[in-house]
C-alpha cells in the first residue's frame, strides 16, 4: 500500500497539467464542461485544486480511509464545490460526473507510467477507483446537505413572506392570512403579530382569513390560541373573512367561536375597529355614491 | 349504486391532508355541489384525513362518485392500520381528544355529512366512511 500511495502521488504531481487538460476534454465529451454556469477558468482552477489536494492527501494519508484528518482539506473543497453547484442549479448527477470524469484520464496516465509493472498498475488502479468513488460520494453528501439547507431556508422565507402585518389605522393592525394555516405558520404568525403589537402599541388586531380556503378544527384551534395570546397582551382581536359558507361549517363542526368577534369582510372589521377606538368616519357633504 | 369512479389519495403527511382536501373539492365541484355543500364536505374530509395521519399513523382516502336513482354524491373512505380506538363512543363525543386537539373532528365531521360509518378495532386499525349527497 505504501508504494501505491507514493506512486499515485508522484504521478499526480509530475503530470498535473496533462491531467487537467485530459479531464477537461473528458468532461466536455460528457457534455458538461462548456456549461456557461461555470467559466472555463473557474473549472480549470477547480480541477487543479482537486488534483493538488488529492496528491497531498495521498502523500500523507491513507488512500482509502477518507475520514482521516489528512483528508480534511479535500472534504472542505468538495463541500464548497457542491454548494456552488447547488447554487448554480446543477443536478446531483452533474456534480458526481465532475469527479467520475477524472477516472479515465487518471487511469490512462497510470497505464502509461506503470505499463511495465502490471502488479503495481493493478493495485494503483484499484486504489484510485475506490478513492474517486469515495470522493464522489462525499460530493453527493455535500450536495444533498446544501440542497436541504436551501429548502429549509426557502421554507423559512416563505413563512415570513406569508405573514405581512400591516398597519390599517392608528392602533389597528391587520394580518391577511393566505393558504393553509398549519402549526408552523400559526407559530410564526402569532410571534410576528405579537411583536408588532408590542412595537406599535396597537389596541386592535384584525386577522383576515379570506385567503384561507378551509377552516377545520385545527385551524380554529390555532385561531383561538392566537386570539387568547393577543388578549393577554391587552389588545383586542377581530377575525374577518368569515364567509357565509365558512360560518355555517364552523357551526356544524361545533367549534365555539362565541368569544371571538368575527366579521364577513375586512371592511366590516375595520369599521368596527374604528368605532371601538372612538373614530367616526363621515362622508363629506355633497358627495353621493 | 354505481361506484365505478374511484381513486385513492395516500395519507402520510400533513401535506397529504392538503392534497386530500384539494381532491375532494375538485370532485365536489365536478358534481356541481353548492359552495356550502363543498365547504362542508371538504372540511369533514380535512378532519378525517388528519385523524388518519396523526392518530392512525397514516393510511389512505378513497374517493367515489355514488348514485342513487337520479341523485349523485361523493363517498369518502378513510382507512388506516393504526392503533384503532378502544372506545368509539368516547372518541365520537364532543370535546374528547386523546391528544391536545379540540376533540371535535369526528363528531363535527358526522354533523357535516349525510352518512357516517365508523369501524375500529384496537390494534388493527380504523375505517371511517362518509357520504354527502347533492
Ligand atoms: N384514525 C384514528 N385512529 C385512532 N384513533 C383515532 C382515529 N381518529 C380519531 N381517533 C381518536 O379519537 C379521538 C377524537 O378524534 P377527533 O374528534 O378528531 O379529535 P382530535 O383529533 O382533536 O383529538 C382522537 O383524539 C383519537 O384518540
Ligand atoms: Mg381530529
Amino acid at each position: 500500500m505504501s508504494k501505491a500511495r507514493t506512486t499515485t502521488a508522484s504521478i499526480l504531481k509530475s503530470h498535473e497539467k496533462e491531467l487537467v487538460a485530459d479531464w477537461q476534454k473528458e468532461l466536455a465529451s460528457a457534455g458538461s464542461a462548456s456549461d456557461v454556469r461555470i467559466g472555463e477558468r473557474a473549472l480549470h482552477a477547480q480541477m487543479s485544486e482537486f488534483i493538488g489536494l488529492l496528491r497531498d492527501a495521498a502523500q500523507h494519508g491513507d488512500l482509502v480511509d477518507v475520514d482521516r484528518t489528512a483528508w480534511q482539506p479535500m472534504r472542505q473543497f468538495l463541500q464548497e464545490v457542491s454548494r456552488s453547484r447547488v447554487a448554480q442549479g446543477f443536478t446531483s448527477e452533474q456534480t458526481a460526473l465532475f469527479i467520475f470524469s477524472f477516472k479515465k484520464p487518471l487511469f490512462v496516465r497510470l497505464r502509461k507510467e506503470l505499463g511495465d509493472d502490471p502488479e503495481t498498475l493493478a493495485a494503483e488502479t484499484w486504489a484510485a477507483t475506490q478513492l474517486l468513488d469515495r470522493m464522489a460520494l462525499l460530493a453527493m453528501r455535500s450536495y444533498q446537505q446544501s440542497r436541504e439547507e436551501v429548502i429549509v431556508r426557502q421554507q423559512e422565507e416563505m413563512l415570513e413572506l406569508s405573514t405581512p402585518v400591516v398597519k390599517l389605522w392608528d392602533g389597528v393592525l391587520g394580518l391577511p392570512m393566505i393558504g393553509t394555516l398549519d402549526s408552523a405558520r400559526t407559530q410564526v404568525v402569532m410571534e410576528t403579530l405579537l411583536q408588532r403589537i408590542v412595537e406599535t402599541g396597537a389596541e386592535i388586531a384584525i386577522i383576515d382569513i379570506t385567503g384561507v380556503p378551509t377552516v377545520d378544527t385545527q385551524v380554529a384551534q390555532h385561531l383561538l390560541k392566537t386570539v387568547a395570546a393577543i388578549r393577554l397582551m391587552g389588545a383586542d382581536c377581530i377575525i374577518s373573512g368569515v364567509r357565509p359558507q365558512i360560518a355555517q361549517t364552523i357551526v356544524h363542526l361545533g367549534v365555539d367561536l362565541h368569544d371571538v368577534t368575527t366579521k364577513a369582510t375586512l371592511a366590516d372589521a375595520l369599521a368596527l375597529a374604528l368605532q371601538r377606538s372612538g373614530w367616526t368616519v363621515e362622508r363629506s357633504s355633497g358627495q353621493t355614491r | 349504486m354505481d361506484a365505478s369512479d374511484s381513486r385513492t389519495v395516500k395519507l402520510t403527511t400533513e401535506q397529504d391532508v392538503v392534497s386530500a382536501r384539494q381532491a375532494v373539492r375538485q370532485l365536489c365541484q365536478e358534481l356541481g355541489f353548492s359552495l356550502v355543500e363543498q365547504t362542508k364536505t371538504v372540511t369533514a374530509a380535512s378532519e378525517l384525513a388528519r385523524n388518519t395521519v396523526t392518530h392512525g399513523g397514516g393510511g389512505e382516502m378513497r374517493l367515489q362518485v355514488v348514485r342513487n336513482g337520479t341523485r349523485r354524491g361523493v363517498r369518502l373512505t378513510f382507512e388506516d392500520r393504526g392503533p384503532g380506538m378502544p372506545d368509539i363512543e368516547k372518541a365520537m363525543s364532543d370535546g374528547w381528544s386523546s391528544g391536545d386537539g379540540l376533540g371535535m373532528g369526528l363528531s363535527g365531521a358526522r354533523r357535516l355529512v349525510n352518512e357516517f360509518e365508523i369501524e375500529s378495532q384496537p390494534g388493527e386499525g380504523t375505517r371511517v366512511s362518509i357520504a354527502r349527497w347533492k
